[in-house]
């Protein structure tokens, strides 16, 4: 679906035309540049490619270089593709406008990492529940993890301690709230993941 | 941080108030809706805290209806907010004077400030 890459800017809250706060999410999204058209005879499949933020020049490889030379555009820091686009060129631009107030998009961005964390704070076991009757430190153990000479292994996809956030996570039908197309910024409801200047694509 | 706050102002308008803080007594007009008819309700109390910055800032008023302790927490920004009128300047050491809750009879009073010099510092601010 057609969409964008942005950066989240943070979190505040505006008041309906009822008068009730809203909590919202503003993000800059855009103005990205097609870098790349990618065709059903070329490449097998449909897709334009946005660039979106600056990188220095010396900080980009020259295969890098040579990619943006071809769309006429600065070197960019993010690469994204997209599909449903229709009619785009090499070096067009795309911004906010794409999106409407009103209208559902999905955010996908990478969440804030909470490093290896056991398994009460990352899959909310309950823990043993009782700090005393011989507990010594096992209060925030998980416990069992399967039986014993039958099966004689631990389970696939077994919850246990281990990397929490840092992963991509997807939010799906955000309310675009509003658009403000001058400044390149849109407001949706709720929250999205990851901190504050983080980088995430916007689609419809 | 700053293009959060230049939005803000641009999508909410925050009205101005008098200056408050904890440990004063005010009094908040307060619109409600009932179906079509709109009527505006007062609600005096005592500020216990302000919180947060800019249009999510919030402070709660506490009253007592009766016997039970009331407590109400208003978004400076929301737009049902008619005024808030200052009736009492109570001075108070603390910014968010929570121990007022177990406070009740003579020690839940609160001393007034009086000097004019105090009053024109925190009008100033």
């Amino acid at each position: 679906m057609p969409g964008i890459i942005g950066r989240k800017v943070g979190m505040t809250s505006i008041y309906s035309a009822e008068g009730k706060a809203t909590p919202c999410t503003v993000i800059e999204a855009g103005p990205c540049v097609v870098t790349q058209v990618k065709t059903q005879d070329r490449d097998g499949y449909e897709a334009i490619q946005l660039g979106f933020g600056e990188r220095k020049e010396k900080n980009t490889p020259n295969a890098l270089k040579g990619h943006f030379k071809k769309a006429n555009t600065t070197p960019k820091s993010t690469l994204a593709e997209f599909k449903g686009f229709d009619g785009l060129n090499l070096g067009d631009v795309v911004d906010a406008t794409i999106f409407e107030e009103g209208e559902y998009v999905g955010v996908s961005g990478t969440s804030k990492g909470k490093g290896f964390q056991g398994v009460v704070k990352r899959h909310g076991f309950g823990g043993v529940g009782q700090s005393t009757h011989g507990q010594h430190n096992r209060l925030r153990a998980p416990g069992s993890i399967g039986a014993c000479s039958y099966p004689a292994r631990v389970f696939k996809g077994m919850r246990m301690a281990g990397q929490m956030g840092n992963k991509t996570v997807v939010v799906e039908n955000l309310v675009v709230l509003k658009v403000l197309a001058d400044k390149n910024l849109i407001v949706v409801k709720g929250s999205i993941p990851g901190a504050k200047g983080s980088t995430v694509t916007i689609e419809k | 941080m700053d293009i959060l706050k230049q939005i803000e102002n641009e999508l909410v308008e925050v009205k101005n108030f008098p200056f408050f803080k904890s440990g004063y007594t005010v009094t908040v007009s307060y619109k409600i809706k009932e179906g079509n008819k709109e009527r505006i309700q007062q609600y005096q109390g005592v500020v216990i805290q302000r919180r947060g910055s800019g249009v999510t800032e919030t402070f709660t008023v506490r009253k007592m209806s009766g016997n039970i302790g009331v407590e109400r927490i208003f978004p400076i920004a929301s737009p049902f907010i008619e005024d808030i009128v200052i009736n009492k300047r109570g001075f108070v050491r603390r910014a968010r004077i929570f121990y007022f809750r177990e406070r009740t009879g003579k020690s839940a009073r609160i001393r007034e400030k009086r000097s004019a010099a105090s009053l024109a510092a925190q009008a100033a601010k």
